[in-house]
């Protein structure tokens, strides 16, 4: 065999775990999905039209769109106004100003959903407001939680913007209102589109704050798949259901992805620092928006906190402390204490599933070539499709003995399922930094006599080290939060930590709901924590997130 | 035939129609002696110092060393050396971990290891600078590191990919005779690519013209 051959042949031998991992509990999985939603006995495209004409089903869609485009455009409004005054001006004390803006989009949408709950609820600070099992309930926390995208993107635009091109727009007459609107934002546009695209495919996709915040008022897609399963045992009506989530997600990847190609084009040429420093005349911008993502941000954490803190009888740890106590059958099986064990344990599990056939893959993908974009574009499939339509599969296809092992309900599913949800993350963190690595650097190590596996382990591990434990950070905080396959796959007495605070924030009584907040504190901070360790990781290479 | 023995050497990279960046070359390099690869740029001469040290794959023709076939030996087991022109030093590595890496490939001890590693940066001029970090180093340093690391394993032939072209002219000009005078010491057989006839002229006893992937 010619060494070419022999390459190829060890390539996919190393690329054939990380496929048969997709394929066990990913894209079986979903093929299961299409076919339950196709097919009952034979194909059955009249059963499949009557669950898409349901009226419920247009209520879902219509809620899930509106409240995406809600989502979307609060994010666009507040998100521009904070990427001008935390990325184009320049100010003392900006940096740590914007990791702290970052914060709520790492944290685990169950506590966002507590958070809000915590804010909105009867009994919270703006609980006369009536706003508790709202639509603008929903739009406020989505906005919470993706307004960091905005600022993000843009801002990195917006830094990097020429300030020559609008000098010399004033030198063309043009005053500084016409300057914003015929020159800024049209350099700004590709950012803002690409930005408002994955905003637009995060608002659609989130399940945790709409199925708490909007109880059983309020429902999208997301909600409505989980809603057929476990109110209506409707497993037809998930699948189709599924089906139709995965064409909105579809459409929206295809248009960011048109988007991310403007913006692309838009770039090239220099890299400028079009950053300025504070003036005060940029007070009248700067303290409306301070106040209002101040609000926005500090608020509901606020409630959150002083909720887990508030007793009847004034304030005290008493929620804290029950973590470590039963509840009481019928709330939950087992302690909050054991829940959150059982979170760490599944979420260390995946975690190290994820970025061990991470690892493989980013080897694999290091070289470009026509078989490593087959392969990218396989593992990043996840990221378009909904966790929950990955818990559904999960639930169709592995309940079932497969090969003679009985799967059903097995524990380690849970943490399958957030190993494919983390997947793609982990590869996107990464791949960049193999990438950079001078390939001669490998040839250099070849000559000196070193095998290929000893290439791999003396100068590639080295290197890449630092980002595997960031990717490992990733992994993990998000393997503890993961709320949306979860919830279909978690056995019911095996809860993690977030189903456990579901399943308290819908008990009555303010015993429940005062462990929940507790709990999601719990859950904030260990989150919290493994993300500040995993960035101290990061190094100048960095990854694409 | 003892040394190296290059025949009828072709390169192809991929692309409709294929770029041929060497077109059949054939060349010889006996024990001891150092031969420069003197041509314009993007002329296939690193393509084909690639494919004599097994870095690139040729399409046709084969390597030979002391009448043994190498062409189908991957590089790691041919024992020979190679500079690039920018060093490619292991930035995790110090200066001491970076010219025993190829020592420690072919798992010589310790203690020998230390006494060959010490005794190559004083031939290229580095000693006591061992435990720097490779980011302290100058660039002219950085390539005296390369030349050492490369040297160290004693390999039979070692190829330089234009060793010095990164550094300034006059350094060039001073570090060509070291150069020189370190492969005659150490009796290694050497290819030297470069662009430069004067590089050339200095340490090669023997120089090829190469043009569009051609020798002459």
């Amino acid at each position: 065999m010619s060494t070419a051959a022999r390459r190829t042949l060890s390539w996919w031998l190393l690329a054939s775990l990380p496929l048969a991992f997709l394929g066990t509990f990913f894209l079986w999985p979903l093929g299961s999905v299409l076919v339950h939603g196709l097919f009952d006995g034979g194909f059955d495209a009249a059963g499949t039209w009557a669950v898409v004409t349901d009226s419920r089903t247009a209520d879902a869609v219509v809620t899930t769109l509106g409240l995406a485009a809600a989502g979307t455009a609060g994010s666009l409004v507040l998100g521009l106004s904070g990427a001008y005054v935390l990325y184009r001006l320049r100010w003392r004390g900006q940096r740590a100003v914007r990791a702290i803006v970052g914060v709520p989009f790492v944290l685990p949408t169950i506590v966002v959903a507590s958070a809000f709950s915590a804010l909105l609820g009867r009994s919270g600070p703006l609980g006369f407001l009536g706003l508790d099992q709202s639509v603008v309930a929903i739009a406020a926390a989505l906005v919470f939680y993706n307004v960091s995208v905005v600022v993000r993107v843009v801002g990195g635009a917006w830094a990097a913007l020429d300030p020559a091109t609008a000098s010399a727009a004033r030198t063309l007459g043009a005053d500084r209102r016409r300057v914003v609107a015929h020159v800024t934002l049209p350099a700004l546009a590709p950012a803002i589109a690409s930005a408002a695209a994955v905003v637009f495919l995060f608002c659609a996709t989130s399940f945790g704050v709409v199925l708490v915040l909007g109880g059983t008022r309020v429902r999208t897609l997301e909600t409505e798949i989980y809603l057929q399963v476990n109110q209506f045992l409707d497993l037809r009506a998930a699948a189709v259901l599924s089906i139709l989530q995965m064409l909105v997600v579809a459409l929206v990847l295809w248009l960011s992805a048109a988007a991310r190609r403007r913006r692309e084009r838009a770039v090239g040429g220099r890299a400028v620092d079009g950053t300025r420093p504070f003036r005060a005349a940029d007070a009248w911008v700067a303290v409306p928006t301070a106040l209002t993502l101040g609000t926005l941000l500090a608020l509901p954490l606020y409630s959150l906190v002083e909720r887990s803190l508030r007793t009847t009888d004034g304030y005290g740890l008493d929620y804290y402390a029950a973590l470590f106590t039963q509840p009481g059958r019928t709330v939950l099986p087992v302690s909050v204490a054991q829940a959150a064990l059982n979170s760490l344990v599944t979420a260390a599990i995946a975690a190290g599933v994820a970025c061990v056939i991470g690892q493989l893959v980013a080897t694999l993908l290091t070289r470009r070539s026509r078989r490593a974009g087959v392969l990218d574009a396989v593992v990043m499939l996840p990221l378009g499709v909904s966790a929950v339509v990955v818990g559904l599969g999960m639930l169709l296809t592995l309940n079932q003995p497969v090969l003679g092992i009985d799967l059903s309900g097995s524990w380690w599913l849970v943490a399958a399922a957030q190993a494919v949800v983390a997947l793609p993350l982990v590869v996107r963190t990464m791949v960049p930094p193999a990438r950079a690595i001078d390939p001669r650097l490998r040839a250099a190590a070849s000559a000196l006599g070193a095998s290929p596996w000893r290439v791999w382990a003396r100068v590639d591990w080295p290197l890449l080290r630092r980002p595997f434990g960031l990717a490992v950070g990733f992994a993990f905080a998000i393997s503890l939060g993961e709320f949306g396959a979860t919830s279909f796959v978690a056995r019911p007495d095996r809860p993690t930590l977030p189903t456990a605070i579901f399943r308290l924030l819908g008990r009555p009584g303010a015993e429940s709901v005062g462990m929940a907040f507790a709990a999601a504190v719990v859950l904030a901070v260990m989150t919290g924590a493994i993300m500040m360790v995993a960035e101290r990781m990061r190094t100048d290479v960095g990854g694409d997130l | 035939m003892s040394g190296l023995t290059v025949d009828n050497l072709r390169v192809e990279y991929p692309g409709s129609p294929p770029v041929v960046a060497v077109d059949g070359a054939s060349l010889t390099v006996a024990p001891g002696e150092t031969v420069a690869l003197l041509g314009p740029s993007g002329c296939g001469k690193s393509s084909l110092l690639g494919a004599i040290v097994g870095i690139v794959e040729p399409a046709a023709g084969s390597v030979a060393w002391d009448g043994e076939d190498l062409t189908h030996v991957p590089v790691h087991r041919r024992g020979f050396g190679l500079v690039f022109q920018d060093g490619q030093l292991f930035p995790h590595r110090s200066v001491a971990r970076n010219v025993a890496f190829g020592l420690e490939m072919a798992g010589v001890a310790r203690d020998e290891r230390r006494a060959r590693v010490e005794e190559l940066l004083e031939v290229v001029g580095l000693a006591g600078y061992g435990e720097r970090a490779i980011t302290d180093l100058s660039g002219g340093q950085r390539q005296r590191v390369a030349l050492a690391r490369s040297l160290a394993p004693r390999p039979r032939l070692l190829a330089l990919d234009e060793p010095l072209s990164s550094l300034d002219a006059d350094l060039r000009a001073r570090l060509a005779v070291e150069v020189r005078d370190i492969l005659a010491a150490d009796g290694t057989a050497a290819i030297v690519v470069t662009h430069d006839p004067r590089e050339a002229e200095v340490m090669a006893s023997r120089v090829l013209r190469m043009s569009a992937g051609a020798l002459q």
